[in-house]
């Protein structure tokens, strides 16, 4: 099973890597899946995650061909 | 309506062709909040801003945040045009717009959707200082 993930903001630099494909076994979590993109990178309180477009929990498990987002607090408008 | 815009646009005209389509004598109150780029932030001068945005998700936060404010407010229509790219001081960055019946549904309905966008819409600001630093926004 494979999924895409990807960084935005400054979590892109802090963890040099804006997308990577990665290969996820049935179930896996996307704490789990963090860890494995980034190399045990520290996972910081405020950092945020969205399955395909929807916000997300570190709890919640990824399934084949989704897109996983780490992003950083958003500062628009 | 919803759009992201890579260009520059002119809040005024944009809320003017958006108020000629709306059915005339049925709105009471049209509310409006620009948001413009300042050239300074944080004691520093800014002479440039790149606005990061997630294209798979900034749209749908934006439909979730206006079908809320809908249930939430008694509103005819609401109007949000973003800007994304590369932003020069002085460019509108926001611009939110919504109509009712009347004054205090527009107003807090306004309200509502920049606080919600600012908190939920997938966007990220990096500015540039007068010394060519770049330096990402951290707070909103």
């Amino acid at each position: 099973m494979k999924i895409t993930v990807k960084f935005f903001g400054n979590l892109a630099e802090k963890v040099n890597l804006s997308q990577v494909e990665l290969d996820i076994k049935p179930n896996e979590n996307i704490k789990n899946i963090w860890n494995r993109a980034t190399d045990n990178y520290d996972l910081e309180q405020n950092i945020l995650v969205a399955i395909d477009g929807d916000y997300a929990k570190f709890d919640d498990t990824a399934k084949d061909g989704d897109e996983i987002a780490f992003f950083p607090p958003v500062t628009g408008g | 309506m919803i759009k992201l815009s890579k260009n520059p646009f002119n809040p005024y005209q944009e809320l003017a062709k958006w108020t000629k389509i709306q059915e005339n004598g049925k709105y009471g109150a049209c509310c409006n909040f620009i948001g413009t780029m300042r050239d300074f932030n944080l004691s520093d001068n800014v002479t440039h801003m790149s606005l990061q945005h997630y294209d798979k998700m900034t749209i749908k936060q934006l439909e979730n945040i206006t079908k809320i404010c809908q249930d939430k407010f008694k509103i005819i229509d609401s109007l949000m045009i973003h800007r994304i790219g590369d932003i020069e001081p002085n460019d509108t960055i926001v611009l939110i717009a919504t109509i009712s019946a009347h004054r205090d549904e527009a107003f807090k309905s306004c309200r509502f959707l920049i606080e919600e966008l600012k908190h939920k819409a997938t966007f990220w600001k990096q500015e540039t200082l007068k010394n060519t630093q770049k330096r990402w926004v951290l707070g909103n």
